[in-house]
């Protein structure tokens, strides 16, 4: 191996994070520390209904008799659950009737995280629901929407303004018994994003929702409900960023996602929360349960594209309810430094006819450590269950580590289940192939990465696909010298 | 263009290149013929910077510079192009994307702007013309389940597209059938102007009827220990080496 190309290959140094910056502008929060009490003040806040108060009281009730999971392929350091704030705001008097009235420094933010909130969007054709510490700041387009009948609003709003669905729905697919993570959000989750997409309707844009934590020492607890009714279709895409600091943050965020009969919904996470630094201090621990229900002739396909966060534990699964259902799944999972990602999904074949396609691919750099882990369950009357199953993991430099922990459950024997996996590694003939075109080492490895994780990145859609390439060059700064 | 004064190189602890001398004029075309194992590849290798070989002796000057003080992708934005004996394959990568990628970047250090698509376009469907490449493997990833005939093709063609002063070959005549071989001589040929170079290495004397070379250089053991012209290729295709290398044997 020649030196130069092994320095390339192995030397460390932390890539430049470009969303790590924090934004000075005033921040409401509560003080440290989970009880009943901060859960009231919670409710309160937020001017919720006291049944939704009841329903949050009873999951803290339930979390706090369950333990921490660990089961996954990660070291994760104690948490101090008493030792984060789970309430922080942007300081804001009154309600906004135009973006006019946005604090600047807020849109600036948002500007600086790439976000067009105003005109351009009508361009982008996005409809923005902006989520920033644990309150929603704007929802943009929601008159385009409400002429179809869709809703797309914060799920605060949501809990006030449609409670019928809400209480038909929320915690519907992700009951608050499911983990220690979902009973916790459960019980604090301060915002998120709600969707309703009526019978019938094709939503005619890309719904978006950006989180974004930034006060100091908090978590961010947001709850996404998605319901596609029958015959619906839409295409909904989330961000995270977070600024750099040297102290860990907690997320865990709760996605449900409702597919009726014969609905269509895609998902798609581009997730760049704050990783650490090289030495591995600070960064996001990334704790989320992600889940959808399909209901017959339903389709849920799964996107994400994982970059960031010190840890990252999460799976999101299909639970394949109704007959001829199908599930997709198609993740890059990629970790730099000290990042560990224990990630993959779930896909429960209930229904007869059902069908799922996993493509994960991860790539492990530095001295991260990345694991996929999946179930693929048949249950016994799910006949002509099919899945298709493939892993790959690319891995540069020799001091990280790639793992897959592929379960398959069948109980069916009419099921055709297949499953690939390889590992590789990015040749010192590939880079010196590329070089001798007139590429620099760093963008070839770029184009290799890029490469292996096409078949991923080619299901996002188009903007989001640009961004998600640029991304995973960003994050391997440095791991190429 | 080239001037290469007493290179040695080693990879590990075995010394491959033992003494090369070596002057390349523009407008010249040279074939460097010799058994195996005789260095031809790493003398390839080590002009386009492969940093598998270390450089222990000797001077490698190219237009005016100090070849070997330059990294791979400066060589190659310098005008140094490798043809490779075993081309790469990069999965995920079209043909056409990568190729967009380096023109651009030869481009940049040109101080020239990217092309546009357009351009782009037009460029890439006049040379793959050139060595009647199917236009279909642009659009496929990086030498992927590309024939061995259709890897080599591509080597030229990439080699059209980049436009360079010094072009080495090696062995591209290697795996190809008569036609395949006609088209990536004819490729050369057309390639060929007042202002470039090429050094094809070869084995057979057979893509030599299509490449006229101006000089013909044996190497043998890591040194040029004979340089004739387009004759000695002939002579060498009849008679073997043995006439040359019987001198040389007892070192």
């Amino acid at each position: 191996m020649g030196k130069d190309n092994q320095n390339i290959l192995q030397e460390l140094e932390t890539s430049d994070y470009k969303y790590g910056f924090v934004t000075d502008i005033e921040t409401e929060t509560i003080g440290r520390g989970l009880s009943e009490e901060v859960i009231r003040l919670i409710s309160q806040k937020k001017g919720e209904p006291e049944w939704m108060l009841e329903r949050r009281l009873k999951a803290y009730r339930h979390w706090l008799t369950m333990k921490h999971p660990n089961w996954a392929h990660l070291d994760i350091p104690e948490i101090d659950f008493q030792d984060v704030i789970y309430y922080a705001a942007p300081k804001q008097t009154k309600k906004l009737n135009s973006m006019d009235e946005v604090d600047p420094e807020l849109k600036r933010t948002f500007d600086k995280l790439g976000i067009p909130l105003e005109e351009q969007m009508a361009l982008a054709g996005v409809a923005v629901d902006a989520v920033m510490d644990s309150v929603s700041v704007k929802t943009t387009f929601r008159d385009t929407l409400a002429e179809k009948g869709i809703i797309f609003c914060s799920i605060s709003e949501a809990i006030k303004e449609h409670p019928e669905l809400i209480k038909k729905y929320l915690g519907s697919v992700v009951p608050y018994t499911d983990n220690f993570y979902a009973a916790l959000n459960a019980a604090v989750f301060s915002d998120g994003s709600f969707c309703y997409i009526p019978k019938g309707v094709r939503c005619p844009m890309e719904l978006s929702t950006y989180f974004r934590i930034n006060a100091q020492g908090t978590g961010q607890f947001e709850r996404t409900l998605i319901v596609a009714d029958e015959g619906a279709y839409v295409s909904y895409l989330e961000g995270c960023t977070a600024p750099r600091r040297d102290e860990n943050q907690l997320h865990a965020a709760v996605v449900e996602i409702v597919v009726e009969k014969d609905a269509d919904v895609k998902y798609s996470t581009v997730q760049n929360w704050y990783p650490g630094d090289k030495e591995g201090r600070g960064g996001i621990y990334n704790f989320v349960t992600k889940r959808g229900l399909c209901k017959q002739g339903a389709h849920l396909s799964w996107t994400q594209v994982e970059t960031g966060s010190a840890i990252t534990w999460k799976y999101p699964s299909c639970v394949l309810l109704g007959d001829n259902s199908s599930g997709e799944f198609y993740s890059v999972a990629m970790t730099n430094n000290f990042q560990q990602a224990d990630t993959g999904t779930k896909m429960i074949h209930l229904g007869k006819n059902t069908r799922s396609r996993i493509v994960s691919k991860g790539i492990s750099a530095g001295r991260s450590q990345n694991a996929y882990r999946g179930l693929v369950q048949v249950a016994k009357g799910a006949d002509n269950a099919r899945n298709y199953s493939q892993c790959d993991s690319l891995l540069i430099g020799d001091k990280c580590g790639a793992h897959t922990f592929p379960v398959i459950k069948n109980a069916n024997p009419s099921a055709v289940l297949e499953h690939e996996a390889t590992t590789s590694k990015i040749s010192e003939e590939q880079l010196f192939y590329c070089q001798q075109r007139g590429l620099s080492a760093e963008d070839a490895v770029g184009l290799i990465v890029n490469g292996y994780a096409r078949e991923v990145l080619s299901k996002l859609p188009m903007e989001f696909a640009v961004e998600a390439q640029k991304l995973l060059s960003i994050s391997l700064e440095g791991s190429v010298g | 263009m080239l001037k290469i004064e007493n290179l040695h190189a080693k990879v590990g602890d075995k010394e491959i290149l033992k003494g090369i001398n070596l002057e390349v004029k523009a407008g010249e075309v040279h074939a460097i013929m010799g058994p195996n194992g005789s260095g031809k590849s790493t003398l390839a290798s080590v002009l386009a910077g492969n940093e598998k070989f270390d450089v222990t002796q000797g001077s490698v000057e190219y237009n005016g510079e100090n070849l070997l003080e330059l990294n791979v992708e400066e060589r190659s934005r310098k005008g140094l192009f490798l043809g490779f004996q075993y081309p790469v394959e990069i999965p995920g990568v079209t043909m056409a994307n990568f190729m967009k990628i380096a023109v651009n970047e030869q481009r940049k250090a040109r101080g020239e702007e990217p092309l546009s698509p357009a351009e782009y376009l037009k460029l890439m469907r006049e040379k793959s013309a050139i060595v009647e490449l199917d236009s279909k493997l642009t659009s496929r990833a990086v030498n992927e389940g590309f024939s061995g005939g259709e890897k080599k093709k591509n080597e030229i063609f990439q080699m059209a597209m980049l436009d360079p002063k010094l072009a080495i070959l090696d062995e591209t005549d290697s795996g190809l059938d008569i036609d395949a071989l006609r088209i990536v001589a004819t490729g050369v040929t057309r390639l060929k102007r007042e202002d470039n170079a090429t050094v094809v290495i070869t084995h057979y004397q057979r893509l030599l009827d299509y490449i006229v070379p101006d000089y013909v250089h044996v190497l043998y053991k890591g040194r040029i220990i004979y340089t004739g012209d387009k004759s000695l290729a002939l002579k060498l295709e009849k008679e073997g080496y043995d006439w040359l290398i019987n001198d040389y044997k007892e070192e």
